[in-house]
C-alpha cells in the first residue's frame, strides 16, 4: 500500500481525522467547518440587518483560514498524490447508478453528471446542487454543527445533542438517498 | 503570524485527509447510505473512538495547549428539536451533492468547480437560517 499516490483505508483516515481534531484543540479551536460559512456571511456585512451574523467575526478570522487551507489540501490531493486511482465501490451500487444514469462508480473520484465542467451548462444540475447546498447550508447551521463539529467534536465531547443531529442527519440522508434521489437524478 | 501558518497546516492536512480517504466522494456518501460499504462508517468510528479518548484526556487531566493556555472545549447548547430538525435538513442537502461544509472547500481546490454552486447557495442557506432563526423552533 502506497499512502502518497493510493487511497487510503478506513484504519488510516480515521486516524487521521482525530489527528485534525487533536491539533486544532491544542491550537485552543475547535473542530467544525460548518461555522466558518456564519462567518463569511458576517465577513459579507449581515450583521447589520440580523442578529445572528452581528458578532466580530475577526475573532473567527482562523477558522476561514482552515477552509483555504482545506482547498490547497484538496489541490494536493488531488493533483501531486494520486494515481488516479479509487478504492472500490459496491458492486451493487455501482449498478444501481449506472440504471439511474450516474457512470463511474470505482472508476472516478466524482460523479461526471454533477462535478464536470459541463455541470455549468446544465439546469437540472445547477438546480440540484443549488439545492443540496441551500440544505447543507441552512440544516448545518439550525443544527448548530456539521460531521466534523457534531459527529467527531461533539460525539468525542459525549454530547447529547450531536447524537440527536447525527440521528436526524441520517433521517434526511436515507430519505433522500432512498426515495428522492431516484427521481431527482 | 505563527498561529496562521499553524492553522493554515491544519487545513492543508485536513483537505489531503478528506480526498486520500474518499470521505469527500460523491459515490462514497452514496455508498454509505445504502449501507452497502463498511469504509465510511469505519472512518467516522476510529475518528470518534480517538476522538473521544483526546477529547475526555484533556478533560480529565486539565491538558495544555501548544500555546500553554488550559484548553476549553464548550459544551453545545441543550436543545433538541434544532439539531434534530436541523440534522434531517443537512442529511438532505449532504446526501444529495455528498458534500457536507469541510469537503466544499476540498473538493474546490481539487478542481471539482460545479462545487462553487454548492458553496454560494449553502452561504445563502446559511443566511436565510440567521434571518429566520427568531421563527424556527428549537
Amino acid at each position: 500500500m502506497n499512502l502518497i499516490s493510493e487511497p487510503w483505508p478506513w484504519y488510516i483516515g480515521g486516524p487521521a481525522i482525530a489527528a485534525v481534531l487533536f491539533l486544532l484543540l491544542f491550537s485552543e479551536k475547535q473542530f467544525g467547518m460548518s461555522s466558518n460559512l456564519r462567518t463569511l456571511c458576517a465577513m459579507a456585512g449581515a450583521g447589520k440587518k440580523t442578529a445572528f451574523f452581528n458578532f466580530n467575526w475577526r475573532q473567527y478570522r482562523w477558522n476561514l483560514i482552515v477552509a483555504i487551507g482545506a482547498a490547497v489540501g484538496g489541490f494536493i490531493a488531488a493533483n501531486y498524490m494520486s494515481d488516479g486511482s479509487v478504492g472500490d465501490i459496491h458492486h451493487d451500487v455501482v449498478v444501481q447508478l449506472d440504471n439511474l444514469g450516474v457512470q463511474g462508480a470505482g472508476k472516478d473520484y466524482m460523479p461526471e453528471t454533477f462535478f464536470s465542467p459541463d455541470a455549468f451548462s446544465n439546469p437540472k444540475t445547477l438546480a440540484l446542487l443549488a439545492l443540496g447546498g441551500f440544505l447543507v447550508g441552512f440544516g448545518t447551521r439550525y443544527a448548530g454543527g456539521c460531521t466534523s463539529g457534531h459527529a467527531i467534536s461533539g460525539l468525542s465531547n459525549l454530547q447529547l445533542q450531536s447524537l440527536i443531529a447525527i440521528i436526524g442527519l441520517f433521517i434526511g440522508g436515507l430519505f433522500m438517498n432512498h426515495f428522492l434521489l431516484p427521481y431527482l437524478l | 503570524m505563527k498561529r496562521v501558518l499553524l492553522y493554515f497546516a491544519i487545513g492543508i492536512l485536513f483537505g489531503i485527509t478528506m480526498i486520500k480517504s474518499e470521505a469527500a466522494s460523491w459515490f462514497r456518501i452514496y455508498e454509505m447510505f445504502q449501507f452497502k460499504s463498511f469504509h465510511m462508517y469505519g472512518i467516522i468510528g476510529a475518528a470518534v473512538a480517538l476522538g473521544v479518548i483526546i477529547t475526555q484526556s484533556i478533560k480529565r487531566f486539565k491538558l495544555r495547549s501548544f500555546f500553554g493556555e488550559e484548553i476549553q472545549i464548550p459544551s453545545k447548547t441543550k436543545l433538541v428539536k434544532a439539531p434534530l430538525f436541523g440534522g434531517v435538513i443537512f442529511g438532505l442537502g449532504w446526501a444529495l451533492t455528498g458534500a457536507c461544509p469541510g469537503p466544499i472547500y476540498v473538493l474546490i481546490g481539487a478542481g471539482y468547480f460545479p462545487l462553487l454552486i454548492v458553496l454560494a447557495s449553502a452561504l445563502l442557506g446559511t443566511y436565510c437560517y440567521g434571518v429566520l432563526k427568531p421563527r424556527l423552533p428549537h
